[in-house]
């Protein structure tokens, strides 16, 4: 079923249909909007990692002249929506940046200028800045009624320890005592953030009659509006949100920050309202991921089988409890592995930092990282090629997973097998070059998705999707619509409307879009040739039946009658009215995507800086609907692993403050800095989906980080065990080591 | 023949064992039958959680059947970057 040939259309490295507008700058991105009597909002952020709030005086910035409004957390209507105390601090700030107030002026400079004379009166507290700190036994405390959850005894003192979760199956002991060989290490991962070049902007405006608008740069415009309409008590109705192009997200923009705050403003002020945040704000003022510490323990025999795995994972939070991707950070860090002894142990903890938020395969890169990494130890230790010591404890179908279900058919060894014949791994190691493999697991999901065609008068259709478009699913909907009618690409266009003209459709994220939105591209297709087949037979004066649709036609198979869908859709006025297609699934049994990667590092000794000479990213796709769409996200994945394995760091000083909130000094990786991302699409078809999809936007975050944590430490002879590689780290590990 | 529920380690500690069958052909049947079985197994636990039926995952399930021999299990929800 996945062999190319079997379809018409998918599987074609079609032109994307936004190329033109993105390449002459047409395209409208989230800062590109303006509206006749705008106004200018910004932004006032804490100067303090953890502070009480004593009193706001924001009455010199009312009197300002250009001044038309001025907001703070007791403007939002909704005080017991959950997210309303990150859109505006109450009694506490509680990270560098945080939102505390906020003004619309008649221009920029007159907000920026009015935001100096809002007078906060703060009582600054000790910041709480990392998991050692927040677990201290006095640490000080971030919230006062904050009690552990899932411990096997209530405690009795709030700490800073939001949650503890455990997962387990088989006896880990008997297998510990099993294995002839047992490592154990601790690894460390930074917070980072998404890195997306377009910074979160939006425009807003609040009718006198109620209705309201939103523009944004967002991954899911039907959440924004379900956030921001709870937090400001409006109905669904009067609240239309509308999704710009957006410059990147990776799971940074599913969430509200601007948004409530631009509408609080509008509606006070009765003018239209624009926020942007600049890239300082981005890194203050957004959700970054979560910086973990994370303790694994591997057992295996000598001939190379995994006898016991067990993990105790800490992952911060923010400085809102709950927030850290822990489940799934549990969830993921042993499936790579048909292993019967796991445990896994997690703690969710706050700091002072801003509340994280989704990126890319949210929680999995930190803990297989650990995993990983300790993986390949074993394999040298034991003397085994990495691969295939991984093919001999590889997951498969029907392994037990620790998080529940048993897995169907996956790609996997498939993965490996390709990596260990690519010609990357069959090339011959240079002079001072090292090595790394890892794999890396994501379950990807299902969801609620909503598709209406539209076919016009001349035959072509449109496609309305609700998922705004981050990986090319405009692309991908386009061919699907087209294979399941069987009429050529260009028949169709893709569009994403506003939350007014499409029923609610889950976030973009989780790797569901072609997956779940386009199984719901296929059953509005679906419903189309179902109606094509009924024009035509009412035309021809047989049954429905009696109508195949074969090739793009409609034909009777009691005769030599045939109808095009042209000349169906020219006649629906005549035949019933306009042809509409309707899909509105909840899409279930999405397919887990495997990844393996290999990457080859070169260290400066004398200065600590490591090239990436060669990387390859192999990956399970299912089905690859756009070749060059997937190839994409398996290169986007691995340059941001890399990026986060290398060099990205947030960088506090000692008094909570972030030091870093530029592209300067936090650095992602750029082109010239990596070479030519190799790629190899797998594909073992998921059952669940009609032409075998998985999803493939997140699995390729994952393995960079042990792959290339493993190459540089190949390349300078020392396990390395904190990331990011940085140059000062790298150096600091060879001096120490000298 | 029997639906098969397996109970993960976090679910153990309400229900005290790993496994267990139920005669109920639909999920909320399911649940049902299960928070009756087990008295420190509160509804919304299982609520808030997704399922696999026979190793599909539902993220937000209601309405599915479940078929006689199938094997469930309860997971925690998703969501993604």
């Amino acid at each position: 079923m996945s062999e190319a040939q079997d379809y018409k259309y998918i599987g074609q490295r079609t032109i994307r249909p936004d190329g033109y507008d993105k390449v002459t700058g047409r395209a409208n991105y989230a800062a590109d909007l303006a509206l006749p009597n705008m106004i200018w909002g910004k932004v006032l952020r804490s100067p303090h990692a953890h502070a009480k709030i004593k009193s706001i005086d924001t009455s010199a910035a009312e009197a300002h002249p250009d001044v038309f409004a001025v907001a703070t957390h007791a403007d939002i209507p909704n005080q017991r929506n959950p997210g309303a105390l990150n859109i505006l601090a109450k009694d506490k700030a509680l990270y560098h940046g945080h939102a505390v107030a906020a003004v619309a002026a008649r221009t920029e400079q007159a907000a920026e200028e009015a935001l100096g004379l809002i007078k906060v009166d703060y009582e600054v507290l000790t910041p709480v800045m990392n998991l050692d700190d927040a677990m201290a036994p006095n640490a000080p405390l971030i919230h006062d009624q904050l009690f552990t959850n899932g411990l096997p005894e209530k405690p009795s003192k709030p700490s800073n320890v939001a949650s503890r979760m455990e997962m387990s199956k088989g006896d880990i002991e008997a297998g510990f005592k099993e294995a002839d060989i047992v490592i154990e290490r601790e690894f460390r991962t930074p917070t980072v953030h998404q890195g997306y070049i377009e910074p979160h902007a939006c425009t807003v405006r609040y009718d006198a009659d109620g209705q309201s608008m939103i523009w944004c740069s967002t991954q899911g415009h039907f959440d924004v509006r379900g956030s921001t309409a709870n937090m400001l008590n409006i109905e669904h109705s009067k609240l239309k949100v509308i999704a710009s192009e957006i410059g990147g997200g990776f799971g940074g923009k599913t969430t509200v920050y601007i948004e409530p705050v631009a509408m609080i403003l509008s509606r006070k002020s009765g003018r239209p309202v624009k926020i942007q945040m600049d890239r300082d704000e981005v890194f203050k003022g957004s959700g970054p991921a979560s910086a973990t510490r994370n303790k694994v323990k591997i057992g295996a025999r000598k001939d190379g089988t995994i006898t016991a795995m067990e993990a105790h994972l800490y992952y911060e939070s923010g400085a809102f409890p709950g927030a850290a991707p822990l489940g799934p950070g549990c969830m993921t860090i042993f499936t790579p592995y048909d292993v019967e002894n796991q445990y896994v142990e997690g703690f969710d903890v706050v700091v002072n930092k801003p509340k994280v938020a989704a990126y890319r395969a949210p929680g999995a890169p930190q803990s297989e990282f650990a995993c990983e990494m300790v993986i390949n130890e074993l394999a040298d230790e034991l003397g085994i090629d990495p691969i295939d010591f991984r093919l001999k404890n590889a997951a498969k179908e029907d392994t037990q997973t620790l998080y529940g279900p048993k897995l169907k058919a996956v790609g996997l060894v498939e993965c490996l097998e390709a990596a260990k014949s690519s010609p990357h791994y069959q090339s011959a190691l240079e002079q001072g070059v090292g090595r790394g493999v890892a794999a890396g697991f994501w379950f990807n999901i299902g969801g609620v998705s909503s598709v209406i065609i539209n076919m016009n008068p001349d035959g072509t259709g449109t496609v309305l999707e609700g998922s705004p478009d981050i990986g090319g699913s405009r692309a991908s909907m386009q061919m699907m619509a087209a294979e399941e009618l069987q009429l050529p690409i260009e028949t169709f266009t893709t569009i994403i409307p506003d939350t007014a003209h499409l029923a609610h459709n889950d976030t973009t994220g989780g790797s569901r879009t072609t997956f779940a939105t386009g199984m719901a591209v296929i059953e509005a297709a679906a419903d189309v040739v179902r109606q094509f087949k009924e024009r035509a037979a009412a035309v021809w004066n047989v049954t429905p039946e009696q109508v195949q649709w074969t090739d793009g036609v409609a034909i009777n198979a009691n005769g030599e009658d045939k109808m095009t869908a042209a000349e169906i859709c020219a006649n629906a006025g005549r035949t019933g009215g306009q042809i509409t297609g309707r899909g509105n699934i909840n899409a279930r049994g999405a397919g887990p995507s495997f990844g393996v990667h290999i990457a080859d590092i070169k260290v400066d000794r004398e200065t600590g800086k490591a090239d990436v000479v060669r990387y390859t990213a192999i990956q399970d796709a299912g089905k690859a609907i756009h070749p060059s769409y997937v190839e994409g996200q398996y290169q986007g994945g691995a340059a941001q692993g890399i990026g986060w394995s290398m060099n990205e760091e947030y960088i506090y000083n000692k008094d909570g403050l972030l030091e870093n909130p530029g592209f300067l000094d936090y650095r992602i990786p750029l082109a010239s800095d990596l070479p030519m991302i190799e790629t190899i699409i797998v594909e073992v078809p998921n059952s669940f989906h009609p032409y075998g999809v998985r999803g493939v936007g997140e699995t390729g975050i994952i393995p960079p980080l042990a792959a290339c944590g493993t190459a540089v430490s190949k390349s300078i002879g020392i396990r390395m065990t904190e990331l990011p590689l940085s140059p000062p780290r790298i150096l600091k590990a060879i001096q120490e080591a000298s | 023949m029997a639906t098969t529920v397996i109970f993960s380690s976090e679910l153990q500690k309400f229900t005290h064992e790993a496994q267990t069958q139920v005669s109920a052909t639909n999920y909320r049947g399911l649940v049902a039958e299960i928070v009756a079985r087990y008295g420190d197994l509160e509804e919304d636990v299982i609520l808030e959680m997704a399922v696999a039926i026979d190793g599909e995952i539902v993220h937000d399930p209601m309405l599915e059947t479940i078929r006689p021999g199938s094997e469930v299990h309860f997971l925690y929800r998703i969501s993604g970057g």
